[in-house]
């Protein structure tokens, strides 16, 4: 802890991602945070963050408890709104559009970046009715035809439609948790969003439901740029091309996930990878 | 001795038996340096319960049956002939006025000779009686005592015995409100019966005139008792009232729930539910001097005829009374639905309204019809608003604009002023309350399903 923290040039830190997941270009950066501040009430919860993310990448948030990180993927895509207390400083960018623009629709913007969280929610709804709420409601099929094949297509998306298809108007609470947490990634895919976030997607998964899950970020990384909250560094070992180190409210540190585990260059980093605290 | 010195005393001998049972037990510790099973205190509880407990049991046991025991023998005293001039009835009123000249009370026209013997008789009787009484609860006093202060030892497990005690008392008290309950269904539906001895069931439930000629001529003109115009009345003044009460509550509940910032919720939540606290009576007059003429106005204004008291204003009112019980109830099923699914809605892109109506309500809404059947319970039972506002007119018609008469008008209607038990005009109060009790124990009992339901999903 006696190392300062060294303010990241954030631009410099995509270096190095070549080595687990080569195959795409990450140069064009997808969202941009530039000293963003959280408070709850009169509490700081976000001490000026500056972060880009790139496009078609997995970037994982690691950190221990309560050092901020869930709050700041929650501000991506302004889910913090529903909190009253909660004001969010700074200034974030979705395609150089700042999110949190006067004239920005909130809704819009949810649609463009969704969030998977933490417990599957699923709606006490047909596993049906929860993949094509979003569709509706944002006008994404025209005929029944058109809704049935995004249902279809988002639940074999999320790796789950083999498992459903004969079922699917049963409600989505019946599910096992693995799957419902899958219904609930497919019911963001449905709405196709650029940015999916995820807010520790597996923690209330069991390891089988939790490989499943990794193995479907994967396959989602093609298309969508994936944010991911995790409490599991062998996760973000995983799944992730970058991963961010977040410490009592500060972004430590950001880099390729291979360099944050072999070679962190903060103390702080270190030893919360190699288990001094955390 | 009267009763209440007697009850003082035996608290004060349990008091001291208290005492005796915490020092004895202590005394005892202390002198074989052993470790009693339970703290003195239970052993000080324990000797109470002993001393005080066989008295009391006796003491209520005695003055259920002594009265009539006394009755019995003062009539065995009597001169035959006088008995059996005597109806049951008659003896019965005759014994009361015993009663009350041997206790030293004045009689109507003074007492008869024969009345007089008879409660100088009873008085000895009941002085023997007193002393008995009291005879006894000291001895069992005495020997609980000292077998209680006797059987304190080590071993002897006071504080489970004392939780054994208190837990027969809680389930007693619990028996009371049960085997009320049971009471009152029981001689309800014997009244009923009786009821049902005059009148046809079929002619009651199935009659569609309502006609209870008050006459005492006896059972060659008993009127018409068809419950159907009673019913309809009920059911149209309840309707009108869920139909104000159902969407002004539940929108209510949404913007307490949903919208309202805390500082105004934690003002308007307790506005709303006083409306709850208000007595439906002074509901039943501002329906009757207020509403009325109001909607009559009103009515005049648009040309349709509308009563002063009709249906409607009834209604109108009575909906205004239940508002926070449906608000209220909604309001907290609703809070109860996790946040998780209100994000899940938004973080898809819904708007607040959207996520409300769409996923939030369905979610709640077995919760919320529970809501609303008690709420329709409540508005059928209702009496107060009325008896003064509906205009008590028990023909069957649709117009609400029209007076109608419902099941609990009727039932006040049939118990006020001079009347015989004996007869169908006020059985029928029996027959109509049984019908009321059924109509609301089925809806409620539909609503602790729905609700049971909906608990379930979420824990």
């Amino acid at each position: 802890m006696n190392i300062p923290a060294q303010p990241m040039a954030t631009s410099s830190v995509s270096v190095g991602n070549g080595e687990s997941r080569v195959s795409k270009a990450k140069d064009k950066v997808k969202m941009n945070a530039q000293d963003v501040k959280v408070f709850y009430g009169d509490a700081q919860a976000i001490n000026g963050i500056d972060l880009d993310i790139y496009e078609n990448e997995v970037l994982a948030f690691i950190g221990p408890s309560g050092c901020g990180k869930s709050t700041f993927l929650r501000c991506l895509n302004r889910m913090n709104d529903t909190i009253d207390i909660c004001r969010v400083e700074g200034k974030i960018t979705l395609d150089n559009n700042d999110i949190y623009a006067p004239d920005r629709d909130v809704v819009l913007l949810r649609a463009q970046v969704g969030i998977v969280f933490q417990k599957p929610n699923p709606f006490p709804k047909s596993i049906y009715e929860n993949i094509a709420y979003g569709p509706r409601l944002h006008g994404l099929a025209r005929r029944k035809a058109e809704l049935d094949d995004i249902v279809e297509s988002s639940l074999r998306r999320a790796g789950l439609w083999e498992e459903v298809k004969d079922r699917l108007d049963k409600p989505g609470t019946g599910l096992s948790g693995g799957q419902q947490q899958r219904l609930c990634i497919a019911r963001t895919v449905a709405v196709s969003p650029d940015i999916i976030l995820m807010d520790e997607p597996c923690s209330a998964l069991d390891p089988i439901a939790t490989a499943k899950v990794e193995q479907l970020i994967d396959e989602l990384s093609e298309s969508y740029t994936i944010v991911m909250v995790t409490h599991n560094m062998q996760q973000a070992a995983r799944v992730a091309d970058r991963t961010a180190f977040f410490h009592m409210g500060d972004l430590v540190e950001v880099d390729s996930t291979d360099q944050i585990f072999t070679n962190p260059q903060d103390q702080r980093t270190h030893d919360y990878i190699t288990g001094r605290f955390g | 001795m009267s009763n209440l010195a007697l009850i003082a005393t035996l608290l004060v001998m349990m008091a001291l038996a208290y005492h005796l049972g915490l020092t004895r037990s202590r005394a005892m510790a202390a002198e074989h340096d052993v470790r009693m099973h339970s703290r003195p205190g239970y052993y000080g509880v324990l000797v109470a319960l002993w001393c005080g407990l066989p008295a009391l049991a006796i003491f209520l046991l005695w003055s259920f049956l002594a009265p009539q025991m006394i009755d019995m023998l003062v009539t065995q005293q009597l001169p035959t002939d006088l008995v059996a001039g005597l109806s049951d009835r008659e003896l019965q009123t005759f014994l009361r006025r015993v009663t009350a000249l041997a206790e030293g009370r004045g009689v109507a026209g003074g007492g008869s000779p024969e009345e007089l013997a008879a409660a100088a008789h009873m008085a000895r009787l009941q002085t023997i009686e007193n002393f008995s009484l009291v005879a006894l609860m000291a001895v069992l006093v005495v020997v609980g005592l000292i077998v209680a202060r006797r059987r304190i030892s080590p071993n002897w497990r006071a504080r489970n015995q004392v939780e054994r005690v208190i837990m027969i008392a809680l389930a007693a008290s619990s028996a009371v409100a049960i085997f009320t309950t049971i009471g009152i269904v029981l001689s309800m539906l014997g009244e009923a019966l009786k009821f049902f001895s005059f009148i046809s069931p079929i002619e009651f439930f199935f009659g569609t005139t309502w006609n209870p000629r008050f006459s005492t001529s006896g059972a060659s003109n008993q009127g018409e008792f068809g419950l159907l115009p009673l019913l309809w009345g009920t059911m149209m003044v309840s309707t009108i009232a869920l139909l104000v009460a159902i969407p002004v509550g539940l929108m209510t509940a949404i913007y307490m729930a949903e919208y309202a910032p805390p500082w105004l919720r934690n003002v308007a939540k307790p506005v709303i539910e006083i409306l709850a606290g208000i007595p439906t009576i002074v509901y039943g007059f501002f329906a009757l001097i207020v509403v009325g003429p109001f909607l009559s106005s009103i009515g005049d204004l648009i040309g349709i005829n509308i009563r002063t008291t009709s249906a409607l204003t009834a209604g109108l009112v009575m909906g205004i009374m239940i508002i926070p019980f449906v608000s209220s109830l909604s309001d907290d099923i609703i809070t109860q639905v996790p946040k998780s699914l209100r994000d899940g809605a938004l973080g898809l892109g819904a708007t607040k309204s959207e996520t409300i109506r769409q996923v939030v309500l369905p979610a709640a809404l077995p919760g919320i019809v529970g809501a609303f059947l008690l709420a329709a319970s409540r508005a059928i039972g209702e009496t107060m608003i009325v008896v003064l506002a509906a205009g008590n007119n028990p023909v069957l018609h649709a117009n609400p604009f029209e007076a109608v008469s419902t099941i609990t008008v009727t039932i006040v209607n049939q118990l006020t002023g001079d009347m015989d038990f004996a007869s169908p005009q006020s059985l029928v109060a029996f027959a109509l309350g049984l019908t009321l009790f059924v109509i609301t124990l089925g809806l409620n009992v539909i609503a602790l399903v729905v609700v049971r339901k909906y608990r379930q999903q979420y824990e």
